[in-house]
């Protein structure tokens, strides 16, 4: 007995993983009537080897799926063990590891056995289970599965506290390419639906008191990048038109890690894109917390992110005349903008420099990483410059610092031993 | 200079403060009684913890910044550091001595220091909530024992408390000897002297007969889900081992099999 669930946990925890959302936060559900947890600003319990976080018992109901998607490890056609948990098995182990800290909540996907509502009936039925039978106020992201009827999302957004649908491919034309069978109209449909009774309960709210919560840590979706052949302005344009419409929490990026011979996509062993993910990741907290339009940042002449320097260096150096700025005067919309000021620090000099101009050791010790930011800033101390800055100069003073970490060869090659 | 000696209380530290406006001193070097060294030029004042002295400064010092904000200097007072000590006597005399709005003048070089030791002792708090790992013992209490850089056990009472309403269970502190029992109703303070197999040093786990049935299995699926849920293919262990510094590895389940 206790083989086989160590067995099925195994399979599906592993068939799970390349879904890389990890967030466990804006739950804010309240432990109120001595039940089991609470939700609020999320968790990392422990990361693995590959330097992900863990934060929820990632699994799947099953890895049984009637699709046969080419970049998906549970396809069809692939031959993988497969396996399936029984609800209460699912339950069991949300309960035992929820009890002993190790996770934060569930999140619970699946692949498509029988047809989309058979599924999304399952995956209702544990978290159904999770809240009303044992009083389970963990977070529970579930997934939405394309095609499910109305009267499923709307119960399952009741119990769960975020929901997610994945795009899979960043463009139309790259899904049909590896997923005929799919389209993201189908994911723009209980994506929309969702997204309008999040508003709708909302409303409510503000009428009845102790109108249930819906989807409270509202919705986020994932691209796979480097599977099919988009530009980093493609990914991110569509990135931030699905922020603008559904009102997205989160857009995840997930290198593609090949995982099969189908000769449409990188081969078996080619390195996943770490670096390029991680430019992604910028440009949409750029997008997300640094008042940045993603036209600044990727445009017809930039239609790639650079590999050797983070795009907020790149945007400075392509628009230098912005620059030098004057941190003692210049406002936080600007202060943001510098590289090497993170929104900490331009909530820290913002309040700092009412007391007095600010200095550069000042400036070092509020933690703005000066090697970047000395090129872009003036301060109480700085010594008058000749010259207009050079943005070659600059960028190879940034890269020649011993202790920078943008190097010029690209850090996706790991190391062999 | 002036050295006052305190007993390494809050209290202390707080019963300080006032008597440097008692006695009108300002350079002040603050030194907690066990681990003061005299010195030949220090001026020597022994600080005698007053309740009614701290009191007054503590009442003064919330009315001055608001209550969120005064409680990041007791944060701090957890760290158990003679330099945050002073950090903080530092902090809460400019604080006194400025106008309205001091405690965010992140230019002076004690606003900077508190807000870097707060941050660095919140830290150790949110590692605490994150790698404390129960095991269930056969009499059905969850048992945790935990090594933490600082003295964080008061700031995570709250927590565990909301979120495990319905288990009893232990948290213990083997370095500084004592722990927090929750009964499902009340968390209390508890010392225990007995239980040889959990002090620090010797082994962290609980033997085999003191646990749960379930326990085992139970451990043994978390390796199997740690272990089947990360990427080969992205093996990145710097980045793991400076999320999961080696030295919070003998409490945590996960490196319990590997």
């Amino acid at each position: 007995m206790s083989d086989r669930i160590r067995e099925k946990l195994s399979i599906l925890a592993d068939a799970a993983k390349y879904d890389v959302s990890c967030s466990s936060s804006g739950g804010n559900r309240k432990n109120t009537d001595k039940g089991l947890g609470d939700s609020s600003n999320g968790i990392c319990h422990t990361y693995t080897e590959d330097g992900r976080c863990v934060s929820l018992l990632k699994i799947l109901l099953t890895n049984h799926c009637i699709y046969d998607c080419a970049f998906c490890v549970s396809r069809r056609s692939n031959d993988v063990q497969r396996a399936a948990f029984t609800v209460e098995e699912a339950v069991d182990l949300t309960m035992g590891f929820y009890r002993r800290n190790y996770i934060e909540g569930l999140f619970l996907s699946s692949g498509i056995f029988k047809d989309a509502d058979f599924t999304m009936e399952r995956l209702v039925r544990i978290v159904k289970k999770l809240r009303l039978e044992h009083k389970f106020n963990g977070y529970i992201h579930l997934k939405t599965i394309p095609g499910a009827s109305p009267e499923l999302l709307t119960e399952a957004g009741l119990y769960a506290d975020r929901m997610s649908i994945n795009l899979e491919m960043p463009t139309e034309a790259g899904l049909k390419l590896l997923a005929p069978e799919k389209s993201h109209e189908e994911v723009k449909k209980p994506l929309g639906f969702i997204q309008n009774s999040i508003v709708q309960y909302k409303d409510e709210s503000k009428i009845i008191k102790r109108a249930p919560k819906f989807v409270p840590a509202g919705q986020s979706t994932q691209m796979v990048i480097g599977a099919t052949p988009e530009s980093d302005m493609e990914i991110m344009y569509s990135a931030n038109q699905y922020y603008k419409d559904f009102d997205l929490k989160r857009v995840y990026y997930s290198g593609y890690i090949p995982i099969s011979y189908d000769t449409r996509m990188p081969v078996i062993g080619s390195q996943p894109p770490l670096l390029r993910e991680n430019r992604l990741y910028q440009t949409d907290w750029l997008m997300r917390f640094y008042g940045f339009d993603v036209k600044e940042i990727l445009n017809l002449s930039n239609p790639n992110l650079d590999v050797d320097i983070d795009p907020k260096l790149s945007w400075a150096l392509r628009n230098i005349e912005h620059f030098p700025v004057d941190v003692n005067t210049a406002d936080y919309k600007m202060l943001l903008r510098i590289p090497g000021v993170g929104v900490g620090s331009a909530k820290k000099i913002w309040q700092a420099r009412k007391f007095g101009r600010l200095r550069s050791d000042q400036l070092r010790k509020m933690g703005i990483a000066w090697n970047r930011a000395k090129h872009f800033i003036r301060c109480a101390d700085s010594v008058m410059m000749l010259n207009d800055p050079n943005p070659f100069q600059i960028k190879n003073d940034i890269l020649s610092q011993g202790d920078s970490k943008y190097t010029k060869v690209a850090q996706n090659q790991l190391a062999l031993f | 200079m002036n050295a006052f000696v305190f007993d390494g209380t809050f209290e202390g530290l707080l019963t300080s403060i006032f008597e440097t406006y008692e006695f009108k001193v300002k350079d002040v070097r603050l030194f907690d009684n066990l681990r003061y060294q005299p010195g030949l030029i220090d001026e020597t004042h022994e600080v005698i913890s007053d309740k009614a002295k701290s009191d007054r400064v503590w009442k003064a010092f919330v009315k001055k910044i608001g209550k969120q904000k005064a409680q990041n200097a007791y944060t701090v007072f957890l760290s158990e550091d003679a330099e945050a000590f002073q950090h903080i006597f530092d902090f809460i005399r400019y604080v006194f001595d400025s106008g309205e709005g001091a405690e965010s003048n992140f230019g002076n070089p004690s606003v900077i220091a508190i807000h870097k030791w707060e941050r660095s002792v919140s830290r150790e708090r949110h590692r605490m909530k994150a790698f404390i790992r129960f095991e269930q013992m056969a009499d059905g209490i969850y048992y945790a024992p935990i090594e933490p850089d600082f003295n964080v056990l008061p700031l995570i009472a709250g927590f565990f408390k909301n979120r495990y309403a319905d288990q009893q269970w232990i948290i213990y502190d083997t370095k500084r000897k004592y722990g927090l029992f929750y009964d499902l109703e009340n968390v209390t303070e508890i010392a225990f002297d007995f239980a040889e197999n959990i002090e620090s040093g010797t082994t962290p786990y609980l033997s085999k007969n003191l646990l749960d049935d379930k326990q085992e299995l139970y451990g043994l699926l978390w390796n199997d889900y740690f272990r089947n849920t990360n990427i080969p293919a992205r093996k990145n262990m710097k980045l793991h081992l400076r999320h999961v510094p080696k030295r919070y590895w003998k409490y945590l389940t996960e490196k319990k099999h590997n």
